[in-house]
């Protein structure tokens, strides 16, 4: 059994903000996988890291520009851009209204 | 010996030669595709048609200046590319329904290059969706078998290159290695699999899984061929910032200089202990000592923080998986989020968990300081040692259908792989043995960034005195 559990209600509100819709097997299903991975990532705390600094790419890159022009042989035209939308309108992609 | 059996190295000679064509290198590699997919399902596409026409241009070339392999060094050899890589009108899915009709309209740089150095993409690979996974099973276009034993997952999550190159049907095929997907299957079907060093190759129009970890690499029969297929992949690209702009070496040129009594490998002993199979171990260790009897110094190391490998690489992965799959809307290309599938599901649900306010520091943050330590552990043996020798894996290939059911199991597969590439390391697959039920086992080597040369090296001198990767499946026989 998990020590680290997620509630329903929090798979549910991980899942709004994800865009994901689940159903109501889905939710119980998650709700036990995800608390046994969870509760697996526990074992970092026994790792003291309270003066270790944090590794978020490890390229040793920093500050890469390029210059801010256009490259005519990288753009798409109009309708390679449009080439797999489900919908379009006079040269543009159709969505759905986002306001009532 | 049929044609497909060929290293690229051997092919080109051939070709060179005049002994056969590009078109009847294809045609084999074709037949050989209609024979073993129904069993193993390495494939979501085959460019069928556009192959044999383009291998009689290819031929063309060849028949005009024999010369020409200097500027194209993989003219006429049939590669197959995981469904990853963007690939300008060829279906590209990343093994997953949301994408299940989407058709690129560029290449990614990998491709490019590869196309522009001669090579004939033959099709696209199956994979656990998004390249998520460690069997192949993930994919919504049925699992892939392991051509060793159909009953057996090939490994992921590029599950498809290694059983196409494994059962024969092209000569390499490119891969991507985020946490060990490119070694980890290598190492259950027979391959040498490369995952190069973080930013030696070109990220641009791979689709993104973890953007700080992808790796692009392949799979290929012989350690030779990866070398040469790294030459044309490497370098630096405007298209991806992360690329480094350190010069690319002839991997090649130099294979075969090395002072074997200059060498020194460490082994370390974290990965030797934790719940590996006997055999593996044995078959490994013999490994070992073949380097040892040839002059190579051994020296046994310690990397202390690897048992938290996989704990900080399945709180960072996800977080960007979390991030880059947020793209996937359905309105400019693909299908809507309903299509995603369990594995994908559970990784953005992974990741905008940890990355919510309040969770941040207690996963995320603590998973980059852990990120750090499993750094320093390399640095540190790097010091006394030139590289690393380990197991691909604890187990030999398992059962499909084993471990489908359990994630976190699963996850655990990559135990031997995360550490790497927590650390952006290069790291090298080579087959070294079988177990008694004639499945395959194989090593991984380790070294410092950009030091692929001296992997190459390495494993090469190994695959000249052994000949494990000359094996074929009972399948192909």
């Amino acid at each position: 059994m998990a020590k680290k559990k997620l509630s329903p209600e929090e798979v549910k509100h991980i899942a709004k903000l994800a865009c994901l819709k689940l159903t109501k097997e889905e939710i119980k299903k998650f709700q036990q996988q995800l608390s046994q991975v969870l509760d697996y990532m526990e074992k970092l705390k026994e790792v003291e890291t309270k003066k270790i600094p944090p590794t978020s790419q490890v390229t040793g890159l920093k500050n890469i520009f390029k210059k801010d022009k256009v490259k005519k042989n990288k753009c798409l035209t109009e309708k390679q851009a449009l080439s797999a939308a489900k919908e379009k309108h006079q040269g543009y992609f159709k969505v759905e209204s986002l306001f009532e | 010996m049929s044609l497909t059996d060929l290293s690229i190295a051997e092919a080109k000679k051939g070709l060179k030669e005049n002994k056969f064509s590009a078109k009847e290198l294809v045609s084999a590699c074709l037949k050989q595709i209609k024979k073993t997919e129904p069993k193993v399902n390495a494939y979501i596409t085959v460019c069928q048609e556009k192959t044999l026409k383009q291998a009689q241009a290819k031929d063309k070339l060849i028949k005009k200046d024999k010369e020409v392999f200097q500027k194209k060094p993989l003219l006429g050899i049939p590669i197959a590319l995981k469904d990853i890589y963007s690939t300008k009108q060829i279906k590209t899915t990343a093994g997953s329904k949301v994408l299940e009709n989407y058709i690129p309209v560029y290449d990614a740089t990998v491709v490019k290059k590869l196309k522009k150095a001669g090579a004939i993409i033959i099709g696209k690979t199956n994979l656990d969706a998004w390249a998520h996974g460690a069997s192949g099973e993930n994919s919504q276009f049925g699992p892939t078998h392991n051509p060793w034993d159909l009953k057996k997952v090939p490994g992921g999550s590029s599950s498809g290159s290694a059983a196409a190159v494994a059962a024969r049907t092209c000569l390499a095929a490119g891969g991507t290695d985020t946490g060990g997907s490119i070694r980890y299957p290598a190492g259950f079907c027979n391959l040498v699999g490369l995952k190069p060093t973080y930013g030696r190759v070109s990220r641009y129009g791979i689709i993104a899984m973890a953007s700080s970890l992808d790796s692009i690499g392949h799979l290929t029969k012989t350690v030779q061929d990866s070398a040469l297929v790294l030459s044309v992949t490497a370098g630096k690209d405007n298209q991806d910032g992360t690329t480094s702009p350190k010069k690319v070496t002839d991997y090649l040129e130099n294979i075969d200089k090395l002072d074997l009594k200059k060498i020194k490998i460490g082994i370390p002993k974290e990965y030797f202990t934790t719940g590996i199979k006997k055999e593996v171990k044995e078959l490994v260790e013999k490994a070992v000592r073949f380097f040892q009897k040839k002059g190579v110094r051994i020296k046994k190391v310690s990397l202390p923080h690897t048992e938290y490998a996989i704990a900080a690489y399945y709180i960072i992965q996800p977080a960007e998986v979390s991030s880059n799959l947020a793209r996937y809307d359905g309105i400019r290309f693909g299908f809507k989020r309903k299509k995603f599938a369990d594995e994908a599901k559970r990784r953005i649900m992974l990741g905008t968990y940890t990355l919510s306010a309040g969770y941040y520091q207690a996963y995320y943050l603590k998973a980059m300081k852990i990120r750090s330590l499993i750094s320093n552990d390399f640095r540190k043996a790097f010091q006394e040692v030139d590289l690393l020798l380990t197991p691909t894996s604890p187990t030999p290939p398992f059962d499909l259908g084993e471990k489908a059911g359990d994630p976190l199991s699963m996850y655990l597969c990559d135990i031997f792989m995360s550490p790497a590439s927590l650390a952006g390391l290069p790291a090298l697959a080579v087959p070294c043995g079988f177990t008694a039920s004639n499945l395959p086992v194989g090593m991984q080597l380790i070294a410092p960034q950009f030091s692929e040369d001296l992997l190459f090296k390495i494993g090469h001198f190994y695959q000249k005195s052994t000949d494990w990767h000359k094996k074929k499946p009972v399948i192909i026989k």
